[in-house]
């Protein structure tokens, strides 16, 4: 019932959509005044996908199993809060989350853009609508959430158990929120380009959404790392799988056109720039979507491969790349005020300089992640792009992208000298020292190393000070970029100062090395909702004779029938202690992994310091200097 | 003038882009774990379709024979598509269909049998799903072809045309 109020809902939905592009198209040629009664209809369009939405998540409440998704993805034993996380945890409902999204968010934008000229917001409207016809259309056809399963099964397949926690129930939407706000920028920068309306005005206008869209998509990538490190109990945070690689690649994008917009709103420059980057964020982020729904990419995260719906991903894909391209090549006015005007030293060039930066590590990651498949089908030729990869192109280059990241702030727009050179100097030798102690006292030493470590110690120095000595001007950047010299440096010591211990134990046995003793001392058996516990009970005693109590634990799943690792992480300020239990197989041995990871914690924290920076400029009205 | 020629350069590049997308998509793509091929059958005892015996795995498989195990169930739309490949293999003295009837009702899995007609020699009931899991399957339907006991071919959904033609390659 659910289910069949939930398809109907749909199939209105989507002829709102023709409803809504009629009436704007009237709207757009004849008069001068918006039309109102498309507010109302961008509503009601967002009502239905609400009611079809509720309908899925009340099938997969209910257990329905003549609804196949529900069937495919869900069990009755599954706990109340991953029935309803199940909803979007598949591909179909996934899709009608984007769409329900979608539809928030024109309605938002139609109200939030009242002061804005009607042909703009119609223009911008259509844009969306295009967008949106072409999720209904995919809706609808190729991933109906709604398909009926006769006879009816008893029971459901189960939702993989790797899927069930809190984190990756809410990292799908976050991400998602991002996403999609990267489809107003794209509507709405390629109608201001087809109006030749891009303005300081426009850029202010459009600066919250892009805001929006970030904070979210930092969000988003952050919590899908948290879920990668306390879930799949590989020990990392970051393995540079195609699909993480998808979502972090609109985030360099948008992390681009946000500094583009700054430089924008204040000096009407880069406007190229500005709508490029605004074209290539969604397009990212939809490609994102079709090389993890086709199943083109070979990853962790696939879902469900199917060549049909691939292949209309692709198509509406390129449709909307050659669209832009139509509109950016017909309609944009090359400006004036070419690039080439920027004084050397001046804030522009420096974020000019650092826009260069990004888009070359969004080549390396594209090249890394789509170069696969090209050889694939030029060659026949089956390769992985690995961490190294990504490694030895990336990390030199974060060297004169921290010093630039440190010393651009303090320069001021169109012409500028260097104040402060003093501290400059001064932290430069500062940081150098630090980073050679560290780098002298452990045995590897490789000049990367204390080049890239002195680097993120003068971006950190430098920001801190600042925090300081500007009473709070331009407090959203100061902490983002704060933020970010404390990610890095984070991962540099995670990398460089883990240690990491796999070994065979019985009950009863320790293990002695150098630093540690860990003892097993015993495992017990539980039995839960919908899987069986097996904990283990180790201790750990460091040289200092403090004793840590780890207990891994094995969950062995009914539905479907899976075991996974269950990591059990101490967590304090400066070390995290990660230990998973696997069974050897008809052995009374347990395969352990202890690894020690300092820093883990500033990790997560330096990336919500850089979101928080993001908060920041949101709330601030008056512009940042 | 400069913007024109970009703008072609551009549509050709992306023009390029798509057609190798394309031609991606049609790569077959399934990823297949190696460590499933070339490993021994699991080994399994299981109540027989429509009687009440029980049948041990190594009561079935013989050396220097091919079996085909068929994972399937009434309700499963795509095991209908590839019911007529399985028919047609029924009737190949090269190999033996083994059929497991995965989480299905007994009358309806009867009815599907009625309708479609039976290319199976033995069909063993898989209830709770736990054998298939020994299995390694992904889901329904799923075939493995076996070779002196030992798993020689993987195929996950429904068979088709080319992976039918490849099994009668190999059981020539």
């Amino acid at each position: 019932m659910a289910s069949l109020i939930g398809y109907y809902s749909l199939i209105f939905g989507f002829c709102t959509s023709l409803l809504i592009i009629l009436i704007s198209i009237k709207n757009f040629k004849n008069t001068n005044v918006f039309n109102t009664r498309i507010i109302s209809l961008t509503f009601l369009q967002f009502l239905f996908v609400v009611i079809s939405f509720l309908g899925l998540i009340l099938s997969f409440v209910n257990s329905d199993f003549s609804n196949q998704t529900v069937f495919n993805h869900s069990h009755t034993t599954k706990p109340l809060f991953y029935k309803i996380s199940g909803t979007w945890g598949n591909h179909e409902g996934s899709l009608l989350l984007w769409l329900l999204v979608l539809t928030l968010f024109i309605f938002l934008f139609l109200l939030k853009s009242k002061e804005q000229i009607k042909k703009y917001r119609v223009l911008t409207l259509l844009f969306q609508q295009i967008i949106v016809i072409g999720f209904f259309v995919f809706l609808i056809k190729s991933s109906n959430p709604f398909s009926n399963i006769f006879p009816v099964p008893i029971e459901g397949l189960g939702l993989n158990p790797i899927l069930q926690d809190p984190a990756l129930a809410i990292h799908p939407p976050i991400l998602y929120l991002g996403y999609v706000g990267s489809s107003i920028i794209f509507s709405s920068s390629l109608a201001a380009t087809s109006l030749n309306n891009i303005s300081k005005e426009w850029a202010k206008h459009i600066k919250p959404w892009v805001l929006i869209s970030w904070i979210f998509l930092t969000i988003g990538i952050l919590l899908g790392s948290i879920w990668a490190y306390y879930e799949l109990g590989w020990g990392g945070f970051w393995f540079w799988d195609p699909v993480e690689n998808v979502s972090l690649m609109p985030w360099l994008a948008l992390t681009t056109l946000l500094h583009c917009i700054l430089v924008l709103e204040k000096r009407l420059v880069l406007t190229s720039w500005v709508i490029i980057l605004s074209i290539s964020t969604f397009t990212l982020s939809m490609s994102g979507t079709f090389l993890v729904r086709s199943g083109i990419l070979n990853s962790v995260h696939t879902f469900a491969s199917d060549p049909e719906r691939g292949l209309f991903i692709l198509i509406f894909l390129f449709s909307l790349i050659f669209l832009s391209l139509f509109i950016f090549f017909s309609f944009h006015k090359v400006e004036n005020q070419n690039t080439k005007h920027f004084f050397w030293l001046s804030k522009e060039t420096s974020i000019l300089i650092n826009n260069w930066f990004m888009m070359y590590f969004l080549s390396v990651i594209l090249i890394g992640t789509v170069y696969p498949i090209f050889l694939e089908v030029l060659s026949s030729e089956k390769i992985s792009v690995g961490p190294p990869f990504y490694n030895k192109l990336i990390i030199p280059f974060l060297i004169p992208f921290l010093l630039a990241m440190a010393i651009g702030p303090k320069l001021k727009w169109i012409k500028s000298d260097l104040r402060d050179r003093l501290y400059l100097i001064l932290f430069l030798v500062i940081s150098l020292l630090l980073s050679g102690l560290i780098v002298n006292s452990l045995d590897i030493s490789f000049l990367t190393n204390t080049i890239l470590i002195t680097a993120a110690f003068y971006l950190f120095l430098i920001s801190l000070r600042d925090f300081f000595m500007n009473k709070f001007e331009n407090l959203s950047q100061n902490v983002a970029h704060f933020g970010f010299s404390l990610l890095i440096l984070s991962i540099l010591f995670n990398n460089i100062f883990s240690t990491e211990v796999i070994t065979n134990l019985k009950i009863g046995e320790t293990f002695h090395s150098e630093k540690f003793k860990i003892n097993f001392e015993k495992i017990e058996q539980n039995d839960k909702q919908n899987f069986k516990s097996l904990t283990g009970k180790f201790n750990i005693e460091d040289q200092n004779g403090v004793i840590d109590v780890l207990e891994p634990e094995l969950r062995i799943y009914n539905q479907p029938n899976i075991v996974t690792s269950e990591a059990d992480i101490k967590t304090n300020m400066i070390t995290d202690k990660f230990m998973t239990m696997n069974l050897v197989r008809d052995q009374e041995y347990f395969n352990i992994r202890y690894q020690i990871k300092p820093f883990m914690i500033w990790i997560w924290i330096s990336v919500l310091l850089i979101t928080f920076g993001g908060i920041i400029s949101l709330l601030k009205k008056k512009y940042e200097n | 003038m400069k913007t024109n020629f970009l703008s072609k350069i551009l549509i050709v590049f992306f023009g390029v882009v798509f057609f190798i997308f394309y031609k991606g998509l049609n790569n077959s793509n399934i990823y297949v774990p190696k460590v499933n091929i070339d490993k021994n059958i699991p080994s399994f005892t299981a109540k027989i379709f429509n009687s009440s015996t029980k049948i041990k795995s190594e009561e079935i498989f013989n050396n220097n024979q091919f079996y085909l195990v068929n994972i399937w169930a009434s309700w499963c739309i795509p095991c209908r598509e590839e019911h007529s490949f399985l028919l047609d293999l029924s009737k190949n003295k090269n190999v033996i269909i083994i059929g497991i009837n995965y989480k299905d009702k007994i009358q309806n899995a009867k009815f599907f049998l009625g309708e479609f007609k039976n290319p199976y020699k033995i069909i063993i009931r898989d209830t709770d799903g736990t054998i298939s899991i020994d299995w390694g399957a992904y889901g329904v339907p799923e075939t493995f072809l076996i070779s002196n006991k030992k798993i020689i071919k993987r195929i996950t959904g429904p068979i088709n045309i080319d992976s039918f033609s490849e099994i009668k390659e190999i059981i020539q």
